[in-house]
């Protein structure tokens, strides 16, 4: 190249460096949006119910964190306030309610109507489904509605970033596997990057941890975690509005499949130590022995709860400081948020690694403690 | 937020931030004894932090 690369990486970062003043651009006073509610209104009395759009700062910010926290029954990117368009698809709904019911969830209309299918009336209500009469009526009590609510078995946003990331993992690691077949054992192809991490989860966390003898067997396990939870978290950063890992059903899942493994693969050596240590006073037996038992609940618990804390308080900072930058509309507090937001968004990247790191790593040290070999005691009383 | 919450907040942020500066403090002690030790102190480190944190998180959310 003729010109060198500096200044252009000069531009670049100083375009970036600009980027929030763009929030200056909207109007500060109020007056414009309540004469456009007030003319939305009257356009929208005739088939809508009164639906009351967020207009004030506070609750437009607060619609705009959750729609990144939430998980939802239809993807949209954003949605335009004055018209109440989004942009996006629907996705189906799957109730079970006396047969299996299908229906798309356009039929909500983004939260505002009751959608009615086979004789059913369900209304949208927080993203929870309830089955209501013609009229859409909750019932309402201590502020959560009391109406019936159907098996929800919907395909909603996290669901749809599942199956995108599960075929994205296959197809990356199933092109790794053949690729080293055709180039004689050196990885070609985009699944060489993660080469080194699948070296080292076995070199450095199965091997050390579970040991040479059966390692292989868990092998599998430990990498789709470790895999599952490291680009489910970077999924989350992208501005699509995922918030998988942030779920507490999703960590309870993977929580639960480590406590299920562990239990079942452990041998011999672990449930008799367990439950009736050697080397402790015989007194103090059944208590360590309740304890343990506790124990082996409290480890997965931990884990579903590390993970999921981790990651909802990133997102919920993470927004929060970029809905500030819209907040303060002046020169000096946009930009100061968004090298906040910048930096914070750096260290998501760290810690997305890290929480996938920190699991796979502790769930290899159980299942290495599930198979231990029999240590003879010296001191035998 | 009632005051007690926040009071509550502010301990368990205390709790935790001296316990992964203890860790963290004694970790880079053990780094300038035996500089050759470092990876596998790294990694024990984050480990420990990590398990620490988790408990911080859960003692906020519980609030």
């Amino acid at each position: 190249m003729v010109i060198s690369k500096k200044p252009l990486q000069f531009i670049l970062v100083v375009t970036m460096a600009l980027m929030p003043f763009i929030s200056t651009a909207n109007p500060t006073n109020d007056s414009t949006k309540v004469e456009s509610h007030a003319t939305t209104k009257a356009t929208k009395v005739v088939h809508e119910k009164e639906h009351s759009e967020p207009q004030d700062e506070k609750s437009r910010i607060k619609e705009f964190i959750n729609h990144h926290l939430l998980d939802s029954h239809s993807f949209y990117f954003n949605a335009n306030e004055e018209t109440g368009e989004h942009y996006g698809f629907s996705l189906p709904i799957i109730l079970w309610d006396n047969g299996f019911q299908v229906f798309s969830s356009s039929k909500f209309h983004n939260g505002e109507e009751v959608a009615e299918h086979n004789g059913n009336y369900y209304v949208l209500h927080h993203e929870k489904i309830y089955k209501t009469d013609a009229s859409g009526k909750l019932n309402e009590e201590h502020g959560h509605p009391t109406n019936v609510r159907p098996l929800d078995l919907s395909i909603t946003k996290s669901v749809i970033g599942i199956i995108g990331i599960a075929l994205l993992m296959f197809f990356l690691f199933t092109g790794l596997a053949k690729s080293y077949g055709k180039n004689g054992g050196i990885a070609k192809g985009p699944g060489r990057f993660f080469e080194p991490l699948v070296i080292y989860i076995r070199d450095e966390m199965a091997i050390p941890n579970i040991g040479e003898k059966n390692y292989k067997k868990y092998m599998s396990y430990l990498l789709t975690v470790f895999f599952f939870i490291f680009f489910l978290n970077i999924l989350g950063l992208t501005p699509f509005g995922f918030n998988i890992t942030g779920n507490i059903a999703i960590t309870f899942s993977l929580a639960i499949l480590t406590y299920i493994i562990t239990t079942f693969t452990a041998n011999k050596n672990y449930w008799s130590h367990m439950l009736w240590m050697p080397g402790v006073p015989v007194l103090l037996k059944p208590f360590l022995a309740l304890i343990e038992l506790l124990g082996t609940i409290i480890k997965p618990f931990s884990l579903m709860i590390r993970l999921y804390a981790n990651m909802l308080a990133g997102h919920v900072v993470l927004m929060s400081i970029i809905a500030l930058m819209f907040f303060f509309k002046s020169w000096i507090g946009s930009p100061l948020s968004f090298a906040l937001a910048f930096f914070l968004s750096i260290l998501e990247i760290l810690v997305a690694f890290l929480q996938a790191y920190i699991f796979t790593m502790l769930t290899s040290l159980y299942f290495g403690a599930g198979n231990e070999e029999h240590h003879h005691e010296e001191a035998h009383h | 937020m009632q005051i007690p919450e926040i009071v509550g907040a502010g301990l368990i942020v205390i709790g935790a931030g001296l316990g992964i500066g203890k860790i963290g403090g004694s970790a880079m002690d053990a780094i300038a004894r035996q500089p050759e030790a470092s990876g596998k102190i790294q990694t024990a480190m984050i480990i420990a932090a990590a398990l620490i944190e988790g408990i911080g998180f859960a003692a906020l959310f519980a609030k």
